[in-house]
C-alpha cells in the first residue's frame, strides 16, 4: 500500500492524536510567519479537494494583507456530491486532523475563528467533531494563545439542513449567515469578501486534513508523491458493482485499472465493466475502455474528457440501463437548482421530463438530440455550476451510450434491462 | 395564528448560540434545528416568534424553512426512515427496498402510519454510497440494507416503541 497520510491512524481521543505526532505541526507554526505556511502549502502543490482543484496555498494567498476586517476560516463537510463519501470516513477517521489543519490555515490567513459546515445528516460525525473540539479547547489546543505565541483560534460547528447546493462556497456561506442556500455572484470571491463579508478561505475537509503533513514534513516532501502537478496523496470513494467498496487512499496518478482491481478488488462475481464516472456524479462519464486506459489524477482525466472531482468513482456494470443512470441524476439536479438562474431551474426540470419519456414511453427520435441541446443551453449560463453538473453527464451519457436512447426512442424495452 | 412559546430549554440555549456568530441573525438555522428537535417538527407559529427573537422579518424564516428539506413543516411520525435514491442505491436496489417499505407500512411516499410510529420518504445522496443501499432512521445511518435486514429493523422499531410506551 502506497503512502497513508490521511487514514493513516484510526484515532479515537485526544491522547491518541497527541500519540499519533498530533498537533506538532501547528505548534511548530505558530512559531512561523504567516506567509511562510502559505509558501510551503504553495511548495506542497496541495489542490483542493472537493472538486475543483484550486491550488490551495494560492487560494490563502489571496486574503487581502492590509484588511481591518476579520478573517474568517471555512471547512466545506457538506459531503452530498453522489458517489462522495471520503470526508464521512475521514472525519470519522481522525477528526483532529482536520481540527489542527483549520488551526494552521486560521494562523496562515490572521482569522481567529472557523467554521465546519457538516451536512445536517451527518448528525454523528457533528457530535463527533463537537466532542473533539471542546476537549482540545479544554486541553489547550484551541483558544487563547496557543503554545504560547500570540495567535488564538477557536472552532465552531454549523450543521446545514438539507441542501446540495450549499456544498458550493458561496451558498455555504449564505447558509451559515443564516439564509436560504443560494450562490452569490462573483466577484467579489471570498477571499475578499466572504463570511459576513469578511475575508475568508473556503476548502474541503480533505484539503484542510491535508496541512498539518505538509507543515510538518515540507511542501517539497508532499510535492513528491503523486504525478506532475497533481501532488500528493487523494481519497477515492468507489461504489457501484465492485467487491470491496470504499474509501481507499492512494498516490493521484495511479491507474484506474490498478485501482479497480488492487484496492476495489475488481468488479463483483458476475458483473462485466460498462462505464465510470470517475470523480463524483457530476463528472463527465467514461466508457469501460476510457477508464481502463485513464490514470486518476487532475491533467489525466481532465486529457480523457472527464475530470477528477472530488474523487467519487462510480462503476457502471454491463447490465445498468444508461437511460435509466442518467435519469437518476436528473432527477437529483431538478430537486437540488436552487432555482434563481432560469437555465438550470428550467433546464434540469426539462431534461428530467423527457428523460421520463424515454423511459416510460413516447420519446420520439429528435429526443436525444433535444436533450443535448437543452444542456448546451445551459452550460455556463448560470451563476453555479450546478447546471453544468447535470448539464456534463448529459451530453457524455448521449455521446458515449447512444445506442441505448435511441433504442428506448425506437419505442424497444430497454436493452440491459431496467435496474428495480 | 396561536401564539408561539419557547420552551426553557431552548431559552436557556439561545444566548451561547447566538455567542457562536458575529451577528445574531446567524443563529437562524440552529434555532431552528433546536425547535425541530424538542418538537419533531417546525410549527408555522414558531416561524413568526423567532423572527421576533432575532429582529428578522417573518419572510426571510419561511424562506429558510421552505428552502432546507430537512426541516419538517407537519408532524411526522416517531420514526423518520428515508430511503436513498441516488445512483449507487439505485443500482444496488433502493428501489425493491422502497417497494417493500409501502407495502408493509401500507403508505406511500410522505406518508405515515396510523399508529403514528413511521414516516417514510425518500432522499437525494445521504453520503454514503460505499454501503449502499442505505436508509436514515432518525439521526442513524441502516447501511448495505436488503429486504431481509429491513424486515428484521421495521421489527425491531416496533417492538422499541411498544417497550417504551
Amino acid at each position: 500500500m502506497a503512502e497513508q497520510i490521511l487514514l493513516k491512524h484510526k484515532v479515537v481521543s485526544l491522547d491518541g492524536y497527541k500519540a499519533s505526532g498530533g498537533w506538532t505541526a501547528l505548534e511548530k507554526a505558530t512559531r512561523m510567519e504567516p506567509a511562510a505556511i502559505i509558501d510551503e502549502v504553495k511548495k506542497s502543490g496541495l489542490r483542493g479537494r472537493g472538486g475543483a482543484g484550486f491550488p490551495a496555498g494560492l487560494k490563502w494567498s489571496f486574503i487581502p494583507k492590509d484588511s481591518a476586517k476579520e478573517r474568517y476560516v471555512v471547512c466545506n463537510a457538506d459531503e452530498g456530491e453522489p458517489g462522495t463519501f471520503k470526508d464521512r470516513e475521514l472525519i470519522r477517521m481522525n477528526p483532529y486532523l482536520l481540527i489542527e489543519g483549520m488551526a494552521i490555515a486560521g494562523r496562515a490567513i490572521g482569522a481567529k475563528t472557523g467554521y465546519i459546515y457538516v451536512r445536517g445528516e451527518f448528525a454523528r460525525e457533528a457530535a463527533l467533531l463537537e466532542k473533539c473540539i471542546g476537549e482540545a479547547k479544554v486541553a489547550g489546543f484551541l483558544g487563547d494563545k496557543l503554545f504560547g505565541s500570540g495567535f488564538s483560534f477557536d472552532l465552531h460547528v454549523h450543521k446545514g439542513a438539507g441542501a446540495y447546493i450549499c456544498g458550493e462556497e458561496t451558498a455555504l456561506l449564505e447558509s451559515i449567515e443564516g439564509r436560504r442556500g443560494q450562490p452569490r455572484l462573483k466577484p467579489p470571491f471570498p477571499a475578499v469578501e466572504g463570511l459576513f463579508a469578511c475575508p475568508t478561505v473556503i476548502n474541503n475537509v480533505e484539503t484542510l486534513a491535508a496541512v498539518p503533513a505538509i507543515i510538518e514534513k515540507g511542501g517539497a516532501w508532499y510535492a513528491g508523491l503523486g504525478a506532475g502537478k497533481s501532488t500528493g496523496t487523494k481519497l477515492f470513494s468507489i461504489s457501484g458493482p465492485v467487491k470491496k467498496p470504499g474509501v481507499y487512499e492512494a498516490e493521484l496518478g495511479i491507474p484506474f485499472k490498478t485501482f479497480l482491481e488492487e484496492y476495489a478488488g475488481g468488479m463483483a462475481e458476475g458483473k462485466k465493466l460498462k462505464a465510470v464516472i470517475p470523480g463524483g456524479s457530476s463528472t463527465p462519464v467514461l466508457t469501460a475502455e476510457e477508464a481502463m486506459n485513464a490514470r486518476l489524477d487532475y491533467e489525466s482525466l481532465a486529457a480523457a474528457g472527464s475530470m477528477l472531482g472530488s474523487g467519487g468513482i462510480i462503476v457502471i456494470a454491463e447490465d445498468t440501463c444508461m437511460v435509466d443512470a442518467l435519469l437518476v441524476l436528473a432527477r437529483f439536479y431538478h430537486h437540488e437548482s436552487c432555482g434563481q438562474c432560469t437555465p438550470c431551474r428550467e433546464g434540469t426540470g426539462w431534461t428530467e421530463k423527457v428523460l421520463r419519456r424515454f423511459e416510460e414511453g413516447g420519446a420520439g427520435p429528435g429526443d436525444a438530440d433535444l436533450l443535448l441541446s437543452i444542456s448546451n443551453n445551459m452550460v455556463g449560463r448560470t451563476i453555479c455550476p450546478l447546471a453544468d453538473a447535470l448539464a456534463m453527464p448529459v451530453i457524455s451519457f448521449i455521446t458515449k451510450f447512444r445506442e441505448e436512447f435511441d433504442a428506448h426512442a425506437a419505442g424497444n424495452t430497454c436493452r440491459p434491462g431496467r435496474t428495480k | 395564528m396561536k401564539k408561539f412559546k419557547f420552551s426553557e430549554e431552548f431559552n436557556r440555549k439561545v444566548a451561547a448560540t447566538v455567542a457562536r456568530y458575529p451577528k445574531a441573525d446567524a443563529a437562524l438555522i440552529p434555532l431552528m434545528q433546536e425547535v425541530q428537535r424538542e418538537l419533531g417538527h417546525f410549527p408555522e407559529e414558531a416561524a413568526q416568534a423567532l423572527a421576533n427573537l432575532l429582529g428578522i422579518s417573518y419572510a426571510r424564516v419561511k424562506g429558510v424553512l421552505t428552502f432546507y428539506t430537512m426541516f419538517r413543516r407537519e408532524p411526522g411520525g416517531k420514526y423518520l426512515l428515508q430511503v436513498c435514491r441516488n445512483l449507487s442505491c439505485h443500482m444496488t436496489g433502493s428501489v425493491k427496498l422502497l417497494e417493500y417499505l409501502k407495502a408493509r407500512l401500507g403508505i406511500e411516499e410522505g406518508g405515515t402510519t396510523h399508529d403514528g410510529l413511521f414516516t417514510l420518504m425518500t432522499v437525494e445522496c445521504l453520503g454514503s454510497c460505499g454501503t449502499a443501499p442505505v436508509m436514515m432512521v432518525n439521526d442513524d445511518y441502516h447501511e448495505n440494507l436488503t429486504v431481509e435486514k429491513l424486515d428484521k429493523l421495521i421489527s425491531g422499531l416496533r417492538a422499541e416503541a411498544k417497550a417504551h410506551k
